[in-house]
Formats: structure tokens, sequence, C-alpha cells
């Protein structure tokens, strides 16, 4: 109980502390923010397909990779926000975030692949243009 | 500013989250559901940074982050072969076919 | 040669993680590092013909590619992201399965042309047999991008140039 209590106190003390207030870094925050934004932007992209795609392949379009994009755009984001001064703990600390984005990149496609090709020798068969466009929307959702 | 922008951040990543779970929830087949539960996980990694932006302990917590992101891909692959029917070539040659003639 | 790369490479990726400069935890870095050389010392690089000299240039060739394959991903991204969003973009869409034959032999060639076809958003590869790839497509702009074979030139460029010339 104790712990939640100072944990809400870090919480509420944080405002009033002063970071980056130099010119330089200011900067350095003021681009990690953005990248931030556009990041939760390309994630909504993905949030919004994974709800609005007719069919699972589809879904896995818009959830695999806005995904990794919007993860990359994050870290990265967060990356440049927390560098507070040039020394060699933040380049390090740089270097490990950028670590997570890598590992992302190379295992998202993978795991990506792997659900897919499950899904295809399972029976499910992609909806094709056709199917999309002799079937309205309503009556879809109907048969479900 | 910093720890304003990690607030808002991660209440906006719990917002966003609120589709997928839907998406959990529902989904008509279990492969949806996979789906789902991998996209959480994934944005986990990238919450486990905020949080760690929030107490200033960024270097600890980017370990978490590396870790869970390790277990999320490993779930994700036990998953898909467990779920992956294993057939004979034979089958799996003529489902290809039937594939190419549907497209 | 090779053992003493893989030990440069693990050793540069512990002080990465770790971070700290004392001597305590960089012998353990090294005994650490010695131990995984030595267990599998024949499970990284296989294919030991190739010179030192050629995995060089491919490495570098190789981190030349991640900064195009990121603008690719990038571009192809607010596709997606405009199928999802708007209506006229909810009725271009037209799913597919695209099947083509690839002129990369090597695995680890296959292995990264597969990969940047998935990262490319809008196109996912389901299957790969032999030299055969069958790629589930959303859109007849972005199956048109697959079919002109640009990520595969920049593949080919960066593993196997003497295909190129072949062709």
């Amino acid at each position: 109980m104790m712990s939640w209590l100072t944990s809400f106190q870090c919480l509420a003390s944080a405002p009033t502390e002063t970071v980056g207030t130099e010119g330089g870094f200011l900067v350095l925050q003021v681009i990690g923010v953005l990248l931030g934004v556009m990041g939760l932007l390309f994630f909504l992209g993905a949030a919004v397909g994974l709800l609005r795609f007719p069919d699972f392949y589809t879904r896995m379009h818009a959830a695999g990779k806005g995904d990794t994009l919007s993860t990359m755009l994050m870290l990265a984001g967060f990356g440049l926000v927390t560098m507070e001064d040039l020394s060699l703990g933040s380049w390090l600390l740089l270097i490990k975030i950028m670590a997570v984005v890598l590992f992302v990149y190379l295992t998202s496609p993978t795991s990506s692949h792997a659900l897919m090709r499950a899904a295809f020798e399972d029976d499910e068969l992609p909806l094709t243009e056709d199917d999309l466009r002799n079937s309205k929307r309503g009556k879809r959702r109907k048969k479900r | 500013m910093t720890h304003w922008f990690a607030i808002i951040m991660g209440a906006a990543l719990f917002t966003l989250m609120i589709p997928v779970i839907y998406r959990i929830w529902v989904g008509p087949t279990s492969f949806d559901r996979i789906l789902g539960v991998n996209v959480i996980g994934t944005k986990t990694a990238v919450l486990l940074v905020v949080i760690g932006t929030l107490f200033d302990r960024v270097e600890m917590f980017v370990d978490f982050a590396i870790s869970y992101a390790l277990l999320n891909f490993v779930g994700a692959i036990v998953i898909s072969r467990y779920l992956n029917r294993t057939i004979s070539l034979k089958d799996m040659e003529a489902r290809e076919k039937e594939g190419a003639r549907k497209r | 040669m090779y053992p003493i790369l893989i030990f440069l490479l693990l050793f540069l990726n512990w002080i990465a993680l770790s971070g700290k400069f004392d001597a305590f935890h960089l012998i353990l870095g090294i005994i650490s590092c010695g131990v995984v050389t030595w267990l599998s010392q024949d499970l990284l690089y296989l294919d030991r013909r190739k010179k030192a000299g050629e995995r060089l240039r491919e490495a570098w060739g190789f981190l030349k590619y991640i900064p195009w394959i990121t603008w690719e991903v990038i571009k192809a991204n607010m596709h997606v992201f405009k199928l999802a969003m708007t209506r006229a973009g909810y009725e271009e869409m037209a799913p597919r399965v695209v099947t083509f034959k690839t002129y990369l032999k090597t695995d680890f060639a296959k292995f990264v042309f597969a990969n940047s076809i998935t990262l490319t958003p809008g196109t996912i590869t389901m299957l790969i047999r032999g030299d055969v790839f069958h790629v589930h497509t959303m859109s007849q702009f972005l199956e048109d991008d697959l079919l002109e074979g640009a990520i595969e030139r920049k593949v080919a460029e960066v593993f196997e140039p003497e295909m190129l010339q072949n062709k």
C-alpha cells in the first residue's frame, strides 16, 4: 500500500522537476516528442485496421506492420527524450533502446509469417476480391 | 516535461489497446486472438520503457523490455506451431493449387 | 579467424548490454563470451568458404540496406493507414495471393528477402517452397510495387551480385 502511495507521489511531484532546460537538448526533446506522436498515429492506424478489416489475413497486415513501425518510432522518441547529456552512459542507453527496436524488427516478420502459415495450413482460405464485392458489410457481420 | 510526455503517452497507449482487446474478445478465429495478444505484447515492451522514464530508471526497465519482447516472440511461435495441423505434403500441394485457383 | 570474429561480436554485445567498465564485469564478460564462442563455434557462419573481406563487404552493404528498407516501410505504412482510415481506401482493397519465382539462391538471401517483403506493409510471405514464393497482398498498388522487384534487386546487390549480372 505504502509503495503505491510513494509511486503516486512520484507522479505528483513530476512537473516541478526541470529537466533539459538548455537549448541544445530541448531540440532533441521536441524531435523525440514528434517521433512519439507519429508512432501513436501509426498505432491508431493499426488498431482501426484491426477492427475494420474483413478477414484474418488482412487484419494481419494491419497489425503486424503498423506495430513494427510504431514501436520503432515510439522507442526512438523515448530514446531521444531521455537523453539528458552526451556522456557514455546515455549513449549506451540509446544503443540499448535501439537494440529493442532491432529485436522487434527481426522477430515480428518471423512470428507473423509463422501465424500466417499456421492459418493457411489450417482450413482458413483467404478472402478474395470477388468475395469482398459480393458480400455487403452488414451481411457478413450477420453471418458471423 | 519528460514526465508529462511519458504520462500522456502511456495513457494514450492504454486507450489504443482497447480496440485490440475487443478483437481478442470477439475474434472469430483463434488466430485473431493470438494476433491481438501479440500486438499487446509488443506494445507492453514500449510501455515498460515509458514506466522506466517515469521512475528515472530507464536502464533497468530497458532490460525488462528486451526480455519481454523475447518472451512475446517465443510465445507466438509456440502457439502457432501448436495450432498448426500437420498435414501430408500431397494435401498441402492440393491446397496450394486450390488457393491459386481461387484467386 | 571466424571464432575470433564471433567472440568480438559477442563481447561488443556484452558491453552494450551491461554498461559497466570495472575489471570484475569485464572479466566476467570475457569468460562467458569465451564459453559461448567455444560452444557455438560451428553454429554461426555456416558457409566458411567466403573470405573475411567479402563478409565485411556484405555487412557494409546490409548496413546501407537498412535505411532504404526503413524508408520503404514508412511509405507503404502510409498506404495501409489510408486503406484503414478512409472509406475510399476500404473500397480499393483487393486481397489476393500472388505466386512468383525468385532468382536468389542462398538461404540467407531468401530469408532477408522474405522478411523484407513481410516488413513492407500490405504484403506478407505465406509459404516458401524452393524458389517459389506465395505472397498475400492487399491492393493492386502494392502488388505492382512487389512484382516490379525493387526489393529483390536490392537484396541481390547486397548478397549475390553475380546473380544480377547473369540476368
